[in-house]
């Protein structure tokens, strides 16, 4: 199969790999796929915690040159947005972006995936950290 | 051979793509593509044409091909069928036989990591009532003999094993294979597509009645093969799967592929010839891959036996990379992978899965198949590219951060993909 450009760059040279602390307040982490399902992305932000702004994502996936160029992509894309904008990325976008056949549509929505777990892990710890912070009622974390 | 190659240097040394996938194809040896060449032009008779010269000059030619083929795999002449190829030859074997002994027996024995051609002959067959035992591998990739006497009954008719492995190279224990069912009163099919011309194959030592040969994997052509069936202890017969002009003994009609077959015939002649040295120089070249390969990197692994395998075959899996990804980054080096995404199917290597070495593994193996035509520098080349693919993926690889934590992989709980 012939890869489009796009995804050839990515896989030669891959943005934003590597880590962020998980255990930093300001990181959301998300891990998704399986490796008997030949895909496992890990995909972390790092949101400033007064604007809400996505400062810094990094990735590191396991799969086929597809998936690791929609997870480079999905970084690219997350810096700089808001975490309510960053929800707004669907994998059709990234579809397009790569010009993924479709069987590699899957590549796509795992990314999408993993964009949405680094954000509710997010803010799953940050609705804790307030918990401790200010013991009121929390109801609404999102 | 362009030896001396300074390390780093290599790709100096060869003509890139480098070909390493001798297991789906070979390239057609050029002495074989010569003596081919007439048939396709002056030489254009039909080798049933019994009354004129043309027909007289193509059916010597195929005769001497006959010749040839049966010389290399201990046959006689009258026991060589031509056919399409291997996929024709493993559906005329194991549907002929069934189709003329069931009244005998409806039951066949074959085995998990077989060749589509077969496996799936056989899941037709069980369609049209036949009982079918798909017999497990070990984790080094052979059956076991126990499970095959346990399998066999009254109503067995044939056991179909393949010689050697298409994807892992594990050679079955045809011989006692073979032996168990001549005892047995049971006919004995086997796939030796991969086997013939590798190692050395012999239809009455090996006890084999029926062997599928193909032309592509020899460095013949494509779309020519053959069928041994063999006449004497025991007489096997068959029905004939394609009906027409009564050629080939009435077991297979249809006008000869004279070119194609004068070139089958001529890649068994070197075969013959030139087996013993080339498989020993074969296995050098693997081996000296294998250990560069295992020098320079931790947790690869090898699929299936390394004391039962053809000298031409090396499997690996490395860990925490996934083969497609692994492919893209040597994409100057033909080789392929077990890994889903590299099937049409999307499901990874059925016959990894058979070993039981797990999902992941299968998704991150690559199929070195060494042939004729590789030199050293090939290897030296082909190892470099491979290693440092590897590293830079690993350095990408979620699993492998995780495992450099001593985090037990098989302990995490994935989230499962809402696709699958
Ligand atoms: C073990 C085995 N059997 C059968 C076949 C099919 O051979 P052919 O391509 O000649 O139909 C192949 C090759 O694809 C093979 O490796």
């Amino acid at each position: 199969m012939a890869y489009s450009d796009k995804v050839l760059d990515h896989y030669t040279n891959p943005r934003n790999v590597g880590a962020l602390d998980k255990n930093s307040a300001e990181v959301g982490t998300g891990l998704v796929g399986a490796p008997e399902c030949g895909d496992v992305m890990k995909l972390q932000i790092k949101v400033n915690p007064t604007t809400n702004i996505i400062e810094d994502a990094k990735f590191k996936t396991f799969g086929c040159g597809s998936a690791i160029a929609s997870s480079s992509l999905a970084t690219e894309w997350v810096k700089g947005k808001t975490v309510d904008e960053a929800l707004g990325i669907k994998n059709t976008d990234i579809v397009k972006e790569l010009s993924l056949p479709p069987v590699k549509i899957h590549c796509s929505v795992l990314a999408e995936d993993a964009i949405r777990a680094a954000i509710g892990d997010w803010k799953k710890k940050n609705g804790a950290t307030q918990n401790q912070a200010q013991p009121a009622p929390v109801e609404q974390r999102a | 051979m362009s030896t001396n190659v300074i390390p780093g240097n290599a790709n100096k040394d060869v003509k890139l793509p480098i070909y390493m996938d001798n297991h789906a194809t070979t390239r057609p040896d050029p002495r074989m593509i010569e003596e081919m060449m007439p048939y396709f032009g002056e030489k254009f008779g039909n080798a049933a044409s019994r009354n004129h010269e043309f027909g007289w000059v193509a059916e010597q030619a195929v005769e001497e091909a006959r010749e040839r083929i049966a010389k290399l795999i201990g046959a006689s002449t009258k026991e060589i069928i031509f056919t399409s190829g291997a996929t024709e030859s493993d559906n005329l074997a194991i549907k002929g036989v069934a189709e003329m002994y069931k009244e005998k027996g409806n039951h066949i024995i074959t085995q998990a990591i077989e060749h589509k051609a077969v496996l799936d002959t056989c899941k037709r067959l069980e369609k049209y009532g036949f009982r079918v035992t798909y017999l497990p591998v070990q984790k080094d990739g052979r059956i076991d003999l126990d499970d095959l006497k346990r399998a066999m009954d009254e109503k067995t008719i044939l056991v179909t094993i393949m010689a050697a492995n298409n994807e892992i190279g594990v050679l079955q224990p045809i011989r006692e294979i073979g032996a168990l069912c001549h005892e047995r009163g049971v006919l004995f099919h086997t796939d030796a597509v991969q086997q013939i011309g590798k190692v050395p194959f012999n239809v009455i030592q090996d006890n084999v009645h029926l062997a599928s040969i193909t032309g592509h994997k020899i460095y013949g052509p494509k779309g020519v093969g053959a069928l041994y069936v063999r006449r004497k202890s025991p007489r096997v017969q068959l029905v004939a799967q394609i009906d027409g002009g009564g050629h080939e003994r009435g077991m297979r009609s249809g006008t000869l592929n004279v070119p194609g077959i004068v070139g089958l015939g001529k890649a068994c002649e070197i075969a013959n010839h030139e087996m013993a040295e080339e498989s020993k120089k074969i296995a050098a070249l693997r081996d000296r891959l294998k250990d560069a390969i295992m020098g320079q990197l931790d947790e690869v692994y090898i699929n299936g036996s390394m004391e039962h395998r053809l000298p031409n075959n090396l499997n690996i899996s490395f860990a925490y990379v996934e083969g497609e990804s692994l492919l893209m980054g040597i994409n100057d080096i033909a080789v392929s992978s077990g890994s889903a995404c590299t099937s049409a199917t999307l499901e990874p290597s059925y016959v990894l899965k058979a070993l039981g070495a797990g999902d992941d593994l299968a998704h991150s193996s690559i199929r070195f198949g060494l042939g004729r035509f590789n030199t050293e520098a090939e290897v030296d080349y082909v190892a470099r590219r491979v290693v440092d693919t590897v590293k830079r993926l690993r350095e990408l690889s979620p699993l492998y951060e995780m495992a450099k934590e001593g985090i037990d992989l098989t302990k995490v709980q994935w989230a499962a993909e809402p696709t699958h």
